[in-house]
């Protein structure tokens, strides 16, 4: 039942972002592409995609969270309320420069494993790459000490 | 440049689907529907016992393209303009740094601006203007 559901929303979610035009890295370019709004060829779409997505979701969770917990889970787990610091930033700054240069973010990257052939799949490749060198990085650095010793 | 068309409607509809997508993970599972964090948690090192949960998640994102050949009988057909050097530079900055900053467009920018999230909003500014910010300098300056 949990595996069903999972594959229902990642479905759900795939279907969503090409519907949405998210998949399509044009698209996303030309949404970013501010400076494009003078001569009238800026693309506003993803404003939608964000509005569509950001008031379903509220109002959704809002309901979800009064129910005091999740159908097939004991608990929701959920990110802790810690403060942002440097790595937030530095991640969030190498990510929109990533994001920027190819059009492509980790969803529909996945969409468009099928799709959009061999650029699709070497952003693809790269992409995971980086996701696991980042999180060797991560848990050498949560544990300094033993690293020191090492 | 490639061209393409202001469509508020689908683009709508398309973001209340992933919004749907992201309920039903909240409610059934109590989780975040997070791409960069679903992804890479199945990627060394360590797992934790949710693989199938998450493999399920991912299966359905790439199958997506399916659903929609059978209803249209045409694929989506994402349009790359960027080189083979700029998808592997690009890949590798999205995937190191939507796991070092916990987040992406989805996690950040649907789930934890839907939870009002501070981290969530300083991380979406950021990336937001950054990934501006890159576009400018591609198309307009060099």
């Amino acid at each position: 039942m949990s595996i069903l559901v999972q594959f229902a929303a990642g479905l759900i979610f795939g279907l969503g972002l090409i519907l949405a035009g998210m998949a399509n890295p044009a698209k996303v370019l030309n949404f970013l592409d501010l400076a494009a709004i003078p001569a009238g060829r800026w693309d506003a779409s993803l404003l939608f995609v964000m509005a569509g997505g950001i008031a379903v979701t509220m109002l959704g969770y809002r309901l979800t969270f009064a129910r005091g917990r999740p159908l097939l889970a004991e608990r929701f787990a959920l990110p802790s309320a810690s403060r942002p610091d440097a790595r937030l930033v530095s991640g969030a700054v190498l990510f929109g420069i990533g994001w920027g240069l190819a059009g492509f973010c980790p969803g529909p990257a996945l969409v468009a494993a099928l799709t959009g052939g061999a650029p699709a799949l070497i952003f693809l490749a790269a992409m995971l790459a980086g996701m696991i060198l980042a999180r060797r990085l991560a848990s050498s650095s949560v544990r300094p000490a033993e690293q020191g010793r090492a | 440049m490639i061209e393409t068309t202001f469509t508020p409607v689908t683009s709508l509809v398309g973001g209340a689907l992933i919004g749907l997508a992201a309920v039903l993970l909240m409610l059934f599972q109590g989780r975040i529907a997070g791409i960069s964090g679903i992804v890479s948690r199945l990627l060394p090192p360590d797992a934790d016992g949710e693989t199938g949960g998450r493999l399920a998640f991912v299966a359905g994102l790439v199958l997506a393209p399916l659903v929609v050949y059978a209803a249209r009988s045409a694929w989506p057909a994402p349009q790359i303009a960027a080189t083979i050097p700029i998808l592997v530079v690009a890949g590798l900055l999205v995937g190191f740094g939507s796991v070092w900053g916990n987040g992406c467009t989805s996690g950040h920018g649907i789930c934890g601006l839907s939870r009002l999230s501070l981290r969530s909003l300083i991380a979406v500014a950021t990336f937001m203007a950054s990934a501006i910010a890159t576009v400018f300098v591609v198309r307009h300056l060099l």
